[in-house]
């Protein structure tokens, strides 16, 4: 672990995240950890890390990257590209497209894009191995938890172990489209049973007051049963809980939600399509269609054996070569994909 | 005993909640806890429950989080609303705290309205909310935010329709028929009173980064704005020994 990484301008929106913090929720600590998962891991996989390894989730104008202590390997996934410039090529522009890993050595610049989606990320050797708090690195700026992204942060890397190696690169991978799936509760009976057919068969739009802590949504409002059932004694709170305030409108939780809450929660988003919830930008529109537990899990294993297909097509010695001027030895850092899901 | 049966609500596929009630109640706190030291008993030693990441104790609920692709939800939702039925409460008596709010106009925008609503002046709200020892019940929502109950019944109030985008740090509030205070700026739905100038979370504080914790009772003592501004100082220049705002240590 002795590669170097500074930050030499932190861009907008950036944040370093990994799965998330994981058993401190009884404290009031959120979860955080990068709001498309799905994404984070493809990024960690196309440079040989494992699930757990902390990316940059750029949500707006990306970071620009130099590395101080090579060689190390980036990959991007998601609506995201970069422009490298080599310490050593007379500042000539090369482009980094997503989905394919490229190696940097010392002084090499990667100056990160715009993410054109909702959460795109940066993934390097070994991860962004900033220091560990509460047995994460995501961070989680309102408890001023995690390192933020700021002019001239260093972060420990790791360096690749020789010299020229193929780079890797695979299909996008693809997010389930149709509609995002919802078990309702804990508190539907808080509503009308209108309000539950609204839900279940209107057209919600995603408004600009959205962040990783929630997302907020427009469209009919969902009329409790009665006024004081607008309004519970605090209970537990999770991602993808979909609260309902005095107003109708209703708010989905995202990585960054609390603890708890005291607004009835209608339904809940499954956790396979919490990812696609990155992606949604204002504006765009959603709806939603009721699930079980038991289907619910199904759709999870079968996209977790998805994900494993996709790691599986990763392919080495292709299209990094436009960008990597160093095609030498051959020598696959990828790691068995089976051991990657998580 | 208890003639409430427990209720298993589903919150997603990675968590169940267990209702016993929808009151701020001791009696109900005491199951709540009762059943969390049952679960993380059994976290470690059975099968059913081995997928269990984490636990939401709340005031009259506990939320179970599990990992979806380590256990069988539905045996665990089931397992859980047995046990529930079977486990007894559990009591808890903490530290007594006396901390200081200031009720300046600008720390308080809900203040007027809510004594308006009430027939109450000004005053009498905060003569009320002086003389009131809040019990925190849990420690949620957000590091450090303390849910405390005991307000009295003649300052209840709903939430706001809709919540405002920014609570600034450190406001004291009040929904329902709790107080609380903000730990940090956040969206938020509660009538914001006052606010105090005293950190209820620190980070770098690895043991007890929550200055509060379930179980512990808080009285609050009112301050001018020159106090304020300075114990301000004094917290964020770490100069604050949290033991000087306590009452009483610890009484058995």
């Amino acid at each position: 672990m002795n590669g170097l990484i500074e930050v030499t301008d932190p861009g907008i929106g950036n944040s370093i995240q990994d799965l998330g913090r994981i058993g401190y929720r009884h404290m009031g600590i959120a979860v955080s950890g990068c709001l498309d998962s799905l994404l984070a891991r493809c990024a960690n996989a196309l440079v040989g890390n494992p699930a757990e390894c902390a990316c940059i989730e750029v949500r707006a104008a990306g970071p620009v990257l130099t590395v101080r202590q090579g060689r190390v390997r980036v990959a991007l996934t998601g609506a995201l590209t970069a422009t490298l410039v080599r310490a050593d090529d007379g500042g000539q522009e090369h482009e980094v497209p997503p989905w394919q890993s490229v190696s940097l050595d010392s002084g090499d610049e990667l100056r990160v894009g715009f993410a054109a989606g909702g959460a795109a990320y940066v993934a390097v050797s070994g991860g962004f191995a900033t220091p560990l708090q509460l047995g994460s690195r995501s961070t989680y700026r309102r408890a001023e938890i995690g390192e933020p992204i700021v002019l001239g942060l260093r972060i420990p890397c790791a360096v690749l172990p020789f010299r020229g190696a193929y780079e890797f690169s695979a299909d996008p991978w693809r997010h389930e489209e149709g509609p995002i799936r919802i078990i309702l509760g804990p508190q539907d009976d808080h509503f009308t049973l209108e309000a539950i057919a609204l839900l279940l068969g209107s057209e919600y739009k995603a408004t600009a007051q959205s962040d990783r802590m929630g997302m907020r949504l427009e469209g009919p409002a969902l009329a409790h049963r009665e006024p004081a059932l607008a309004d519970i004694v605090s209970d537990g709170a999770t991602l993808g809980a979909i609260q309902v305030p005095g107003n109708g409108l209703p708010i989905i939780l995202l990585a960054d939600c609390q603890t708890s809450g005291g607004y009835p929660k209608i339904a809940t988003v499954i956790s396979a399509d919490l990812p696609r919830l990155a992606q949604v930008r204002p504006g765009q529109t959603l709806r939603f269609h009721a699930v079980d537990v038991r289907q619910a899990r199904l759709a999870l294993q079968a996209q977790e054996t998805r994900w494993s297909w996709w790691a599986y097509g990763i392919v080495h010695g292709v299209s990094g070569a436009e960008v990597n001027k160093d095609l030498r030895a051959g020598w696959p850092l990828y790691q068995d994909p089976w051991h990657q899901g998580g | 005993m208890e003639t409430n049966t427990p209720r298993l609500l589903p919150l997603g596929d990675t968590a169940w909640t267990v209702e016993f009630g929808n009151r701020i109640d001791p009696a109900l706190h005491g199951r709540v806890l009762g059943l969390l030291l049952e679960v993380l008993e059994r976290t470690r030693t059975e099968e059913t429950f081995a997928g269990i990441v984490d636990t939401v104790p709340t005031f009259r609920s506990l939320t179970v989080c599990y990992d979806p692709l380590k256990c069988d939800g539905e045996r665990l939702g089931e397992a859980l609303l047995s046990l529930a039925r079977t486990t007894g409460a559990v009591q808890r008596d903490g530290r007594h705290w006396r901390l200081p709010v200031c009720f300046d106009s600008d720390f308080a925008p809900d203040l007027d309205d809510l004594a308006q609503t009430k027939g109450l002046t000004r005053e009498a709200v905060i003569e009320l909310l002086l003389a009131t020892t809040f019990r925190v019940y849990m420690i949620a929502f957000m590091p450090g935010f303390p849910y405390m109950g005991g307000l009295p019944e003649a300052l209840e109030m709903p939430r706001l329709k809709s919540p405002r985008k920014a609570v600034p740090a450190r406001s004291f509030a009040i929904a329902g028929a709790m107080c609380a205070v903000y730990p940090w700026e956040s969206p938020g739905g509660w009538r914001l009173l006052g606010r105090t100038p005293i950190p209820l979370f620190s980070a770098r504080d690895e043991h007890s980064p929550s200055l509060l914790s379930s179980g512990d009772r808080v009285s609050w003592r009112a301050v001018e704005r020159n106090e304020y501004t300075e114990l301000e100082a004094a917290a964020l220049a770490g100069n604050l020994q949290r033991a000087s705002l306590l009452v009483e240590e610890n009484p058995s």
